[in-house]
């Protein structure tokens, strides 16, 4: 295809792409710089007929307002975002380090700077949702293959809804069941007699519905993939692997897995680019006191009073990076690839 | 696997088989069926701390109403919080964005498959990257600019965003569709004196449907689906759905009117419920397909 018809094709994609994904990134990268104007303060003398004059230092208004159309990003603060309290917090991690009473100690007191907290709960939900819905959906797949054909259509029916569901809606269903007042959570206190024992209380509880979330929702996409791929398992391979002695379980193992090794690649890594940018669990269980992610923590940001752009920008730089971290490994395979087609 | 091997299935396993299989359906489907029975209660019924019975008898929902189910959480939500406003945005920006970017998609997708050109396949890398940003880290670099430019807080905006959050995505699934339909067929078109265009229009178009099919759909439950985007871009007044479930969270749940929140989630579920009933085979071929290439 000649370079001219290719770029008038792929044209309107990749101005979208270019416009709304590349210049957006430039411009976060650029906004984590900046750092909010602090007001500008006055001094005015107030000087009654009898009292004498006293000093008092104003908020100027008009003043902060004019600075502020004037520079909407703010003040250049370099890297000074990225290194605060909120953000990589240098040194306070510098003064935990020197000062701490060992190294339980010093993992919890880095636990409880925002940024870590939230860096710790969504590498958490990360590699622990991606595995475990992998397995169970796996489970499923080989399951419902050995299920007659008739109730097979329903069960996949029924299996796709949790992945299709809006996550804001998907975990608000399962928070109304899972609170105090909800049918488990009810019941839950009723078995254990216990009228305090509450999914918000407890940061241990949260994050354990969170991630049954997380596996509710991610299961139903390594099943279908999976159950696919064990319509392709070649019968021959099988067979022969039979009249060798080989038992259900060995067939599994040296048979089928390794068939479907190269989709579970996939599945991992479609799965742990979703999961990285968990979100809508935390606002819709209302989870931010036990468990926020980063994602959450740059909406948090943006959706106060005084929309804190700067700091915002430093989140999304860091979580981009996150991002690219986690991708590197395909990337790298892919890049490998490549150039060997093209060698 | 042949039909002999599954008779072969000793009792135990089979046994073991159906019993992990109901557990799951009923895992997947319960907490559906729980919150649309749910809704038609009132809330100390669907929120009973004393018994789980009340939310299935509707105990108090007959002591309240005179029946045991109401339609009041609907009511409220639909019509004193002017839920169907909410449903009007959400049917335009879904279905804008889902036409707008399967025709940038599918131009931009056989472009690709026919490329063969080393740039071509650096579109597609920058695609998978672009694929894995989280959307809310874009959103922070949308809202300054967009509040400079003086439009943010409408439809439009929102749209041409979620299309072209939706583009990488769009791009790799329709690419790997080209693919698979074989490059002799537009070119023997070409030999025959059309152009590029032409070839594509009177060949390509007529046998693309079941992939672009497949592809809308997900690019329907992107743009139906999406929470950061919307809930930051759009003001209150133009709100789709999803935020404004969330906003009934912040309002709604003092006022201990919980019930038009779960009336509101159940209504937003009925349309994702249709979809799954009558493309359950496109989107488990959507699915896998880029599962087999990707």
């Amino acid at each position: 295809m000649p370079h001219k018809t290719f770029f008038a094709f792929i044209l309107p994609s990749l101005i979208a792409m270019v416009l709304f994904i590349a210049l957006p990134i430039v411009s976060v990268v650029v906004q984590s710089f900046y750092v909010e104007h602090s007001r500008v303060l006055v001094e005015v003398e107030n000087c009654q007929p009898f009292g004498g004059c006293t000093k008092e230092v104003r908020v100027d208004s008009a003043a902060t307002a004019a600075l502020k159309k004037e520079q909407p990003l703010g003040q250049f603060n370099g890297f000074g975002t990225y290194l605060n309290r909120g953000h990589l917090a240098v040194a306070e991690i510098g003064q935990i380090i020197s000062t701490s009473k060992g190294f339980g100690d010093a993992v919890a007191r880095i636990y409880n700077l925002p940024f870590y907290k939230a860096l710790a709960f969504t590498l958490v939900f990360c590699f622990v949702v991606t595995p475990l819905a992998m397995a169970l959906g796996f489970a499923i797949a080989l399951g419902v293959n050995a299920l007659p054909k008739i109730v097979k259509g329903p069960t996949i029916f029924f299996s796709l809804l949790p992945m299709i569901i809006t996550p804001l809606v998907g975990s608000l269903i399962l928070f109304w069941m899972i609170n105090p007042q909800g049918i488990i959570g009810a019941t839950i206190q009723h078995i254990f007699n216990d009228p305090t024992l509450s999914l918000r209380a407890s940061p241990a509880l949260t994050w354990a519905s969170l991630l049954f979330y997380g596996v509710w929702t991610n299961a139903p996409f390594s099943f279908v993939v999976f159950y696919a791929g064990l319509q392709t398992v070649p019968g021959d391979t099988l067979e022969s692997a039979m009249i060798d002695g080989a038992s259900r379980w060995e067939r599994i193992r040296y048979v089928i897995i390794p068939h479907l090794a190269p989709l579970a690649t996939f599945v991992a890594l479609v799965q742990l680019m979703d999961n990285f940018r968990v979100f809508e669990p935390i606002v819709g269980f209302s989870a931010e006191a036990n468990a926020t992610s980063l994602s959450w923590l740059i909406y948090n940001d943006l959706s106060g009073d005084t929309q804190l752009f700067g700091s915002a920008g430093a989140t999304s730089v860091l979580t981009i990076a996150g991002v690219i971290v986690l991708l590197m490994p395909v990337l790298v395979r892919t890049w490998r690839e490549f150039n060997r087609k093209v060698i | 696997m042949s039909e002999s091997l599954a008779q072969k299935r000793p009792l135990a396993l089979q046994t073991l088989i159906t019993m992990l299989i109901v557990l799951w359906v009923v895992v997947a489907a319960f907490p559906f069926i729980w919150t649309v029975w749910g809704s038609f209660k009132v809330e100390v019924d669907f929120f009973s701390r004393e018994s789980w019975w009340n939310a299935i008898f509707g105990t108090n929902t007959l002591k309240q109403t005179g029946s045991t189910f109401t339609g009041a959480g609907y009511y409220g939500a639909w019509v004193t919080r002017e839920f169907w406003r909410a449903v009007g945005n959400t049917a335009i920006v879904t279905v804008s964005v889902t036409v707008i970017s399967l025709t940038l998609g599918t131009l931009g997708g056989y472009a690709l498959a026919r490329s063969g050109q080393r740039y071509a396949f650096w579109i597609l890398i920058a695609a998978l990257v672009f694929r894995a940003m989280p959307h809310i880290t874009l959103v922070s670099g949308y809202l300054l600019p967009f509040f400079q430019l003086n439009i943010w807080g409408v439809l439009p905006t929102s749209i041409i965003v979620l299309v072209a959050i939706n583009q990488p995505f769009t791009l790799w699934m329709l690419h790997s569709f080209f693919l698979s339909i074989p490059k002799d067929l537009d070119e023997s078109a070409m030999v025959d004196g059309c152009t590029r265009f032409r070839a594509f229009r009177m060949v390509i178009i007529p046998v693309m449907w079941p992939g672009v099919v497949t592809t809308g759909l997900f690019s329907f439950l992107l743009a139906y689906n999406d929470f950061a985007t919307t809930s930051m871009l759009l003001s209150a007044d133009n709100q789709t759905m999803v935020p404004k479930i969330a906003s009934f969270l912040g309002s709604v749940q003092e006022q201990g009117k919980v019930m038009f929140a779960v009336a509101a989630v159940v209504s937003a579920t009925v349309p994702l419920f249709i979809l799954v009933l009558f493309f359950q085979r496109q989107i488990v071929s959507g699915l896998t397909a880029g599962a087999v290439k990707g």
